[in-house]
């Protein structure tokens, strides 16, 4: 199918692009990698008046070493995020969490600030920034803010991102030696996670001393097992994982959908996390 | 309507496309590169892929305006006149393509994969090319296909 | 000549193949490819609901957009509206509905076509269609079948009573037979609705030619001889000025075998507007509108004595339809009526089908039409019988499958099977697949609690292929026939043109019919051009389906080359001043019987038929042969299909760990290309089990509209599979060759369902719903837990 009619902008810096989504309106929508938007647009599922492209914006495009933390900004696609050495040596989760994302094609092309900004539940990174404690850079006409990231991602397909702001940079606090794995089940391989976990663990004698866990599609936006995380503490052993894990589910209200029921996502989640933590901690 | 100007195929293109166009159709009613396929609107089937700057991307989820400036390889850019590049020769070889619809896609698809990891596993190419759907071979002279690209490529360094 | 063939020539060899070079360098001639100057682009406007009657269709907005130059519903199309023709009414009281092109009183599915906007260009269409404005008053939709036969049920059809659109029976008995048995197993199998899945969509270019009569239409259609026939029949358009062509057509898996009214539209307003019209499908489009297959409740019994010999069958199913009858949806269950027997030796076998309305996107033919069906519900209830006996499944098998001295052999649904080994074929597989170490493995695993358990699955199927001898298909009211068509001409320069009827959308037929052709009258096979899917070119075919083409017209391209050679022979004769009978033929040359040194070859004939200075009286210039070849039986590949199959029972997710295929499929042509045909039916069979499902909600809205949700499998979802063959030759076919297209499809379901239940037994697990999805394999093990407790 072809998108319905649109005028089109490429600014070539944050502030212009403000610029022109204040001056689109209310229909003026961000096409970053287009991964998500592209189908919404062909299926005409929405017909944005304005496009404004943020691909040819240099501000966006990096990853920095920012000393406590990596700031990868939000043009960065799937596949620069997942082979940075930056990324791969302090942020272990985020790397393996976006091997997961969709197919080669589309993680050359997709960015992680758009599947950030998009917040589909059934996304992969979002569980990793909320668990992570990422926290958003977003400019507006008023100028730039930063959200932390239990307050960035706020409903199905909604964020703290207004229709005049952008997304310019997400910040990762580093997480330097700690050990991850993410644990996806989805139908077919080109499928969406019916549920994943994210999970990243700092190891100290064999034990579990500091854990991390994010929880896909789980509800209208990425859950963190704080509970999981602090029952953890200590865990050696796989039996004390999956008693952990037993509390995964507890508190989510997840979607119902072809592939799953909500009884069936709950029980999702306790299992994949004691398999996500298990491996991330290296206990069998 | 959007001026752009994208090399394709090695010869660079001056048009004037409307800023809703899709690469792809761009591509194959601007272009005439007709080789290149469309078989959904969702990014699943990939049958469109092409080499967007040297690395593969659906060019049905790509408005041709994104591509300006850029160099665009498709199936029909990949050898000139008779020749064969090892992927296309490898595919015929191992009887890797049957209705041959998915094949465009799926060859740019490989030559990609193949660029970044000149000896994948059958798990790294059975991985490297699951965004490309076939329905007429099953796969298994797909991945057959891969690995004696691989091959013939290793033998050509 | 029904041995096995043993050619030094090129039958049986895996040649590379001749389609292969265009389709890599993506010079194709796709039906979306053809630009025809002038053409206009035609969009449809589809029913966003089930069922709802249509109280106004207002098309001015859309005639005011840009680029639009026609726009029309069911009133204003009036006499041009022609209907998609159904020619397999199975009963005389068959409830036959008109289908018309564009529907004027109600929408009857999600998809239904209730307008049609024609712009000049593509953007134009799409943007008018939005502005098409229907008022829809809605209906009660009827989406489950057994609600639909409820009484009180909205109707689809006001002429279907019940919904019912047909009952069929077969065969009988089944009573006295249970009477006489230790045991009666009764099972419900639902056998899910899919899509075709071809990765070409549809697309349809009409045109009308100059100032003739004549309209050429372009389609990415299977079935471009059969096309001609039904579209003239509906349109009125006299047949000999309608010219067919299937270019090239990616993929059809049944799905393409068809007439559709986005056919009969573009054909219909070229006619009229004078104008070429062209159509593709979008992918979701597809979805909804080309026709879907399977969708069958199947309620088996099955009788048996203890020792585990089968004494007869019960058949009662329930045939989706859909909301229309297309081309031959309510025979589609009924070819797999005759294979609910499979390869098992019972005394009775009864079958009833009941054909159901619903508001549903219409049921069609998709790969093995009706075999899978039934292939899956008799290898499923072998292994519940077995595990009733607590026999070995393959042993329960073993002691019931008709044994290769046994051939040929009549089943209790009444058809007779010319050949079959498939003692040979089961030896084969279990030695490729390794038996007994995965037993060990699953013993083992069964005794550790290993949370990933492992099953091993069983599918000896046989199916009848080679459709069809004609008088068979006139019996069961079909109302073509089951013939094929070949011609072969030998050109001047000592070339070959091989016209062939039938239609290949993937199947290599180029290669295969030139290594038949070329075998016979010894010209190397690049020099034989395969001249097929255009009734200009190849006016005589009865075209591509049902594992047909080589089965059937392999057969004429046999008899058609035989011909050739027959009709050289009085020229080879006079040539060398000889009698006809004291020639032999041999490498493409004749040669004087006693005197080698003294011949003739076909090529230098061909140019002394050309220039015909110097032909023997009475002879015509032209050395040619055509054949049209009506086949004496069906065909009847079998094969033992086993699966490997490991189940994670904390996810539910099923992993096929390995897959073993042997086929008998007689003799082959091409042996590369008969593995490739079984590795693509194997997996979209496994698709079936595993993966694949179209899913409406209770009011009739489809679920699965995209590839996004109705999820074919990659790569990365399959495993690599493990092929060899067993040759019994076809003895009814003069090739020996039996047909290869659907065998995978229809053996590897049940392989793969009896894998993940036989994983799963000990835990009391009998069944699992396709697809075979985390959570129905999940629910499977509660609902078995839950009983257990």
């Amino acid at each position: 199918m072809i998108p319905a009619k649109f005028d089109y902008v490429r600014p070539s810096t944050v502030d212009e692009a403000v610029a022109a989504l204040v001056a689109g309106g209310d229909d003026a929508k961000i096409l970053g990698g287009g991964q998500s938007l592209m189908p919404v647009l062909r299926l005409r599922m929405g017909e944005p008046s304005v496009i404004v492209d943020t691909t040819r914006i240099d501000e966006m495009k990096g990853i920095t070493d920012a000393g406590d933390a990596i700031v990868i900004g939000a043009g960065v696609t799937h596949d620069e995020v997942a082979k940075s050495p930056l990324v791969r040596e302090h942020l272990a989760l985020l790397a393996a969490a976006t091997e997961h994302v969709a197919d080669r094609q589309i993680r050359h092309r997709g960015t992680m600030g758009g599947a950030m900004a998009h917040a589909d539940p059934a996304g992969d990174q979002p569980p990793v920034a909320l668990a992570m404690g990422a926290s958003f850079t977003i400019a507006g006409p008023g100028g730039r803010r930063t959200v932390p990231a239990s307050e960035f991602f706020v409903d199905y397909f909604t964020t703290a991102v207004g229709p005049d702001e952008v997304l310019v940079s997400v910040s990762f606090p580093k997480h330097t030696g700690w050990s991850a794995h993410y644990e996806k089940l989805n139908r077919t391989a080109q499928a969406w996670a019916i549920v994943a976990a994210a999970a990243t663990v700092r190891m100290d004698g064999g034990a579990i001393a500091e854990a991390r866990i994010g929880l896909t599609n789980m509800g209208p936006g990425p859950i963190r097992a704080t509970a999981v995380e602090q029952a953890l503490v200590g865990a050696s052993t796989m039996a004390a994982i999956a008693a952990a894990a037993e509390q995964a589910a507890e508190g989510t209200s997840p979607t119902e959908d072809i592939h799953a029921d909500a009884e069936f996502r709950k029980h999702l989640a306790r299992t994949l996390t004691k398999r996500a933590v298990a491996k991330a901690a290296g206990i069998s | 309507m959007q001026h752009i100007n994208v090399t394709v195929d090695g010869t660079s293109y001056e048009a004037e496309v409307e800023p809703r166009t899709l690469l792809v159709h761009w591509l194959r009613e601007g272009v005439g590169k007709v080789g290149t396929v469309v078989g959904c609107d969702t990014s699943n089937c990939g049958a469109c892929t092409v080499l967007l700057d040297g690395r593969s991307v659906k060019s049905c989820s790509v408005l041709a305006v994104q591509a300006d400036g850029c160099e665009v390889t498709t199936i029909q850019g990949l050898s000139t006149g008779d020749d064969w590049h090892p992927v296309q020769t490898a595919f015929k070889e191992c009887h890797g393509l049957q209705c041959g619809y998915c094949t465009p896609g799926m060859v740019m698809a490989a030559v990609d994969l193949l660029n970044e990891n000149p000896s994948p596993s059958e798990e790294e190419i059975r991985d490297g090319i699951h965004g490309n759907l076939c329905r007429c071979t099953g796969y298994h002279n797909i991945v057959k296909s891969v690995q004696y690209a691989a091959e013939l490529m290793g033998g050509r360094k | 000549m029904t041995e096995i063939l043993e050619s030094a020539g090129v039958i049986g060899r895996p040649l590379r193949r001749k389609e292969d070079a265009k389709l890599l360098h993506g010079r194709t001639n796709w039906t979306d490819n053809i630009q025809v100057p002038g053409a206009l682009h035609m969009a449809l406007v589809r029913s966003p609901m089930a069922h709802a009657r249509i109280k106004k269709v207002d098309l001015s907005g859309a005639l005011a957009m840009p680029g639009v130059v026609a726009a029309y519903d069911a009133a204003s199309l009036g006499d041009l509206n022609a209907n998609v023709l159904c020619v397999w009414p199975v009963t005389d009281d068959t409830v036959m509905p008109p289908f018309p092109a564009l529907t004027g009183d109600k929408v009857r599915h999600v998809g239904d076509v209730v307008a049609i906007v024609l712009a000049t260009d593509a953007k134009s269409a799409e943007d008018a269609i939005a502005a098409v404005d229907v008022d829809y008053e809605p209906l009660d939709a009827v989406v489950d079948m057994i609600d639909a036969m409820s009484p009180g049920s909205a109707l689809v059809h006001d002429a279907a009573a019940n919904n019912t659109c047909y009952v069929y029976n077969l065969g009988g008995g089944y009573a006295d037979a249970a009477a006489k048995a230790d045991v009666v197993i009764k099972r419900r199998f639902v056998n899910q609705r899919i899509v075709a899945g071809f990765m070409e969509p549809r697309a349809v270019v009409a045109a009308p030619m100059g100032m003739s009569d004549e309209m050429t239409l372009w389609s990415a259609t299977q079935i471009p001889h059969v096309l001609r026939v039904v579209l003239s029949l509906s349109t009125g358009i006299p047949e000999q000025n309608l010219r067919i062509v299937a270019p090239d057509v990616g993929g059809g898996f049944g799905g393409k075998l068809q007439m559709y009214r986005e056919e009969i539209l573009a054909l219909q307003l070229a006619r009229h507007l004078g104008r070429p019209v062209k159509w593709n499908e979008t992918r979701s489009e597809d979805m909804v509108a080309s026709h879907h297959g399977r969708d069958q409740i199947q309620d088996i019994e099955l009788a048996a004595t203890k020792d585990g010999r089968i004494l007869g069958m019960n058949v009662t199913l329930l045939a989706n339809m859909g909301a229309y009858l297309q081309i031959i949806t309510p025979g589609t269950p009924l070819l797999g009526m005759f294979m609910y027997c499979g390869i098992y030796k019972m005394d009775a076998y009864q079958f009833q089908c009941t054909g159901v309305f619903t508001n549903t996107t219409p049921t069609d033919a998709i790969r093995g039409a009706g075999r899978p069906e039934a292939t899956f519900a008799i290898e499923r209830m072998m292994d519940e019988l077995a595990a009733e006996l607590g026999m070995d499944p393959m042993e329960l098998r073993t002691r019931n499958w008709i044994q290769h001295h046994e051939f040929p052999f009549t089943t209790a649904a009444g058809l007779t099977y010319d050949t079959g080994n498939y003692e040979a074929a089961t030896a084969r597989a279990l030695e490729l697949f390794g038996m007994d170490e995965l037993r060990a493995e699953q013993k083992r695993r069964r005794e550790s609690g290993d949370p990933v358990q492992l099953g091993i699955g069983i599918s000896t199927f046989t199916e009848m292929c080679g459709l069809a001898p004609s008088r068979t298909l006139g019996a069961l009211k079909y109302a073509a026939g089951g013939w094929e068509h070949c011609t072969i001409r030998l050109l001047p320069s000592g070339k070959v043109e091989l016209v062939t009827g039938t239609s290949p959308h993937g199947q290599g037929h180029e290669t295969a019919w030139s290594q038949i052709a070329s075998d016979i009258l010894g010209i190397p096979v690049e020099d034989i051009d395969v001249i097929h899917s255009d009734t200009g070119r190849a006016p005589y075919g009865m075209d591509t389906y049902g594992s047909r083409s080589l089965a059937v017209g392999g057969q004429a391209i046999k008899k058609a080359a035989d011909r050739v050679i027959e009709n050289a022979r009085p020229i080879a004769a006079h040539q060398l001043e000889c009698a006809a009978e004291d020639l032999d033929f041999a490498n493409g040359a004749f040669s004087v019987k006693g005197d080698p040194e003294k011949s003739v070859t076909l090529g230098a004939l061909a140019w002394a038929a050309f220039s015909a200075h110097n032909l023997p009286d009475g002879i015509e210039p032209m050395i040619s042969g055509a054949a049209t070849v009506d086949p004496e039986d069906f065909s009847y590949p079998h094969g033992t299909h086993l699966a490997a199959i490991e189940v994670d029972t904390e996810t539910g997710k099923v992993r096929v760990r390995s897959y073993v295929a042997v086929d008998d499929v007689g003799n082959q042509i091409n042996p590369m290309i008969v593995e490739g045909q079984v590795h693509g039916g194997v997996a979209m069979g496994i698709g079936q089990a595993l993966y694949e499902g179209v899913e409406y909600d209770a009011d009739g809205n489809l679920l699965t509209a995209s590839l996004a949700d109705y999820l074919i499998p990659s790569a990365a979802d399959l495993p690599s599979f493990t092929t060899d063959r067993t040759v019994t030759p076809s003895t009814t076919h003069s090739l020996g060759t039996k047909g290869v297209g659907e065998a995978g499809a229809i053996a590897s379901t049940p392989a793969i369902i009896n894998g993940i239940v036989d994983a799963l037994r000990p835990m009391g697990v009998t069944d699992v719903l396709m697809p075979a999805s985390p959570q129905n394999v999940w629910r499977a093990i509660q609902a078995a837990k839950g009983a257990g407790a």
